[in-house]
């Protein structure tokens, strides 16, 4: 009888469960060979997930991150290139989708920047190195006093 | 000498400048929505059945001749159920019609949220898979698109709408599109 009546309720549960979830359709991507299998890999490991913004596309499991799975295949059998595919979906969803960003005016910064800093740094490190060479004569070397150190 | 003893103040405060423009350019509560490519752009060619006649295909072209607000919703939303009493109130102004975009959602269970919470939309179309949301730059729900009588996206917000948000930043954009039709 208790058997019965958890049997019920795990079913309720289960059912009530589905009627609030996205229509969803995670089957998997079957491919027709290797070939595509890596191209589709290298493809999607390449653009972000929209919704996890963390994860690539290839790694989500956000619905969005399934469709669009779904959508890249189709297009990669519609004979569509990979630049083709991924200005598909710059078009929609922005620049944020690809991990690297096109370099434009708008991310020159981005590109170059680090370089910038890392090139600004040096400067500073040659112009102490030299100063301090320069300095040396001045002062003196610590001679060797038998202590400790 | 003494010039150089500056130089890391300098770096510091140039620092802290760098970093208090970071704490200020992400002061928005939503800064993960993505600004969409598409505000500018005609919104894609849809043909989706209505949400109640699903024998009825509505076209993007029978939307035309004047603006429209397309809200995209679904019954697996909680934040679409905060959404709904604001919704509702905008939608009662009878200032645009406001249109429902059933995202991803089971026609059933849609039917049943509607009927649940009440239909504040003109129209609602259904995209049960998902593909024409795509074309959209949809992402999730809930998601708003103010759409011009050309069929041109004017504005998107990513996030349920607020009474704030309408007032600030959809009104401003329906009236500029109402002086530019009048012009």
């Amino acid at each position: 009888m208790v058997r019965k009546l958890l049997l019920v309720l795990l079913t309720a549960m289960l059912v009530i469960g589905a009627a609030t979830a996205q229509v969803a359709d995670r089957r998997p991507l079957q491919f027709r060979d290797a070939a595509e299998e890596a191209r589709f890999r290298d493809l999607t490991h390449e653009l972000r997930c929209v919704m996890c913004q963390n994860q690539s596309i290839a790694d989500s499991e956000a619905l969005i991150a399934v469709d669009l799975r779904r959508e890249i295949l189709q297009l990669m059998r519609e004979g569509r290139s990979d630049d083709e595919i991924r200005r598909f979906l710059v078009d929609r969803y922005g620049q944020f989708v690809l991990y690297k960003p096109q370099v434009e005016p708008s991310t020159w910064l981005l590109w170059f920047g680090p370089v910038l800093v890392l090139l600004a740094g040096g400067g500073v490190v040659w112009h102490v190195v030299r100063d301090r060479a320069r300095n040396r004569g001045d002062v003196p070397v610590a001679t060797d006093d038998g202590g400790e150190w | 000498m003494t010039r150089a003893r500056w130089i890391p103040l300098a770096v510091f405060g140039l620092l802290a400048v760098l970093l208090a423009a970071g704490v200020w350019l992400s002061r928005k509560p939503n800064r993960e929505a993505l600004p969409s490519p598409l505000i500018g752009k005609p919104a894609p060619e849809f043909a989706l059945p209505s949400l109640h006649q699903p024998d009825r295909i509505v076209r993007a072209t029978d939307l035309r001749g004047a603006p429209y607000v397309l809200n995209v919703w679904g019954s697996w939303c909680p934040a679409c159920r905060e959404e709904h009493p604001v919704i509702t109130r905008f939608a009662e102004t009878k200032r645009v019609r406001v249109i429902g975009y059933d995202f991803k959602d089971a026609r059933d269970d849609a039917l049943r949220w509607l009927e649940q919470f009440g239909n504040p939309y003109w129209l609602v179309v259904a995209d049960e898979a998902g593909n024409t949301a795509i074309d959209f730059g949809i992402y999730g729900a809930p998601e708003t698109y103010l759409i011009d009588a050309g069929g041109r996206i004017r504005w998107k917000h990513v996030g349920p709408l607020t009474d704030a948000i309408i007032a600030d930043e959809l009104l401003p954009q329906l009236k500029a599109l109402e002086t530019e039709r009048g012009a």
